[in-house]
């Protein structure tokens, strides 16, 4: 594997051994020497053209971790306000000596083109593409059910059987994206559910079951619930009529909670709107997994850099 | 043609007696942890262990130390598989660290394996057993323990069965 641009392109064989070296990244974690020499010599260039915390600073702790140097660049305060241009601005990094450019952009297909297009060597991870795929961010969510969800019977399985509720704004998630690829390649069973506004006109083709409701997923008794963020920025057009609104009809309260089994987990990617997607109780919950999504996040980059590190086969 | 080099019996034998020799050299002192190397030298690891006790009777953990991210030829090899690392829940701080591994070669495995053991603690001692040498050192690098000395030419491939995993126990060449 040279690039990791979408979750379609990885086989099931791949995706786990993904988890497995997460999970051997996440014990490194716990050491009292959290660093490993993997990398060493090498550099990771943080190319965010759109905003971002924990994802930036997810890849920079992995890159560290690995001991690979990491150079950050943000758009703003760039050349890029100068109009520099998307290929002049990264052969300008690879001048500079990134061996890896993990890429954000507010454009779908933006990391597909830099890695096929010949541009740059480097290895390209893609970190969030427009609406299209954030395929660490659905390693790390699929890791975190795997981990929740198995236990210590969690190495080299998928998630055969697993029912998988995703809520929210779909129309617009690349987390939402990601996941069910993922998902689908692992066997788990997708329900997702959203206001139709905010869902594709047709995912016929997704290989999942749809719900207007969450009410009417939650019927199914799922085991993970996973809850995505209302991105405001995008809520300009009347998706629906108010917040009240969306969060009793999609939000995940503490009364839909309570009827769930005690073994469901409920996730959120972050950063959560408490109170509209996902109640502040909820989220705080022992079923809740937002945290340790965090801690996984990191673990999971390390073991996406770690395994583009080695030569084509 | 593979050419057996070692049958069941030849290994029980030589584990045997590197069990007597770890013994020996403890001369009495206890607080014995024993990592494996994966895959082989985990299970190695377990018998030995074993056989330790039954001449001494004593506690000893056994762990296993995955040594690929240490590795010094990650970028110029295809992507090696990790296999998780399980050390006691004691540590190894001031414990005498006895490293399995199945076959040693170039030496760089034990290399990559004393870096882990770095990033873990600190042993008073390390020491390391090993089944087959089959020789060809790239580093300074030696076994405490061998089961057998197996001169070999570089292009050999050295092939060792353990019945945990390979439902027999043999050492071929080929």
């Amino acid at each position: 594997m040279k690039h990791l641009i979408s979750t379609r392109d990885l086989t099931r064989e791949q995706a786990i051994s993904l988890l497995d070296t997460t999970a051997d990244m996440l014990e490194v974690r716990g050491r009292d020497v959290k660093k490993l020499p993997t990398l060493r010599g090498k550099t990771v260039a943080n190319v965010f053209f759109e905003d971002s915390t924990r994802t930036r600073l997810s890849f920079e702790a992995a890159a560290l971790a690995l001991s690979a140097d990491v150079s950050t660049f943000t758009a703003a305060g760039s050349s890029v306000s100068k109009g520099e241009s998307l290929k002049d601005t990264l052969q300008t990094l690879e001048a500079m000596g990134a061996d890896f450019v993990v890429l954000r952009h507010a454009h779908s297909g933006v990391a597909e083109t830099v890695a096929n297009s010949g541009w740059i060597d480097a290895h390209v991870i893609n970190a969030g593409d427009g609406t299209h795929e954030h395929p660490t961010q659905a390693l790390l969510d699929t890791f975190t059910m795997r981990s929740r969800l198995r236990g210590a019977d969690a190495r080299g399985s998928g998630l055969d059987g697993i029912d998988v509720t995703i809520v929210g704004d779909i129309l617009h998630s690349r987390v939402a994206r990601s996941n069910v690829w993922l998902l689908n390649t692992l066997g788990a069973r997708v329900t997702l559910v959203a206001p139709k506004t905010l869902i594709p006109a047709d995912v016929s083709a997704w290989g999942v079951s749809t719900a207007l409701t969450l009410d009417d997923a939650l019927e199914s008794n799922p085991d993970v619930v996973m809850t995505l963020r209302i991105q405001k920025e995008r809520m300009t057009s009347g998706f629906f009529p108010s917040e009240s609104e969306y969060s009793r009809f999609w939000g995940m309260t503490t009364q839909r909670l309570a009827r769930l089994k005690d073994s469901t987990i409920v996730m959120h990617p972050g950063p959560m709107n408490r109170g509209l997607e996902i109640a502040g109780a909820v989220a705080d919950s022992p079923q809740s997994t937002v945290t340790e999504q965090v801690a996984n996040g990191v673990a999971a980059r390390m073991a996406v850099l770690y395994t583009l590190t080695g030569a084509e086969s | 043609m593979a050419r057996i080099v070692l049958t069941k019996p030849d290994i029980d034998r030589a584990l045997t007696r590197i069990g007597h020799e770890i013994v020996e050299s403890q001369r009495g002192k206890t607080g014995l942890v024993f990592l494996g190397i994966p895959t082989r030298g985990v299970f190695l690891a377990r018998r030995l262990a074993e056989i330790v006790e039954s001449i001494q009777p004593q506690d000893i953990a056994v762990g296993t130390l995955d040594v690929t991210m240490y590795r010094d030829d990650i970028q110029q090899k295809s992507t090696r598989a990790t296999a998780p690392t399980d050390i006691p829940a004691a540590g190894i701080d001031g414990t005498t660290v006895i490293l399995v591994d199945d076959v040693l070669f170039s030496g760089r495995t034990v290399r990559a394996a004393l870096d882990a053991i770095t990033a873990l603690g600190r042993p008073d001692t390390v020491r390391f057993a090993v089944l087959v040498d089959r020789g060809h050192r790239e580093l300074p690098i030696r076994a405490d323990f061998v089961g057998k000395n197996l001169p070999s030419s570089v292009d050999e491939r050295v092939n060792v069965c353990l019945s945990e995993i390979d439902d027999t126990d043999e050492v071929s060449i080929a």
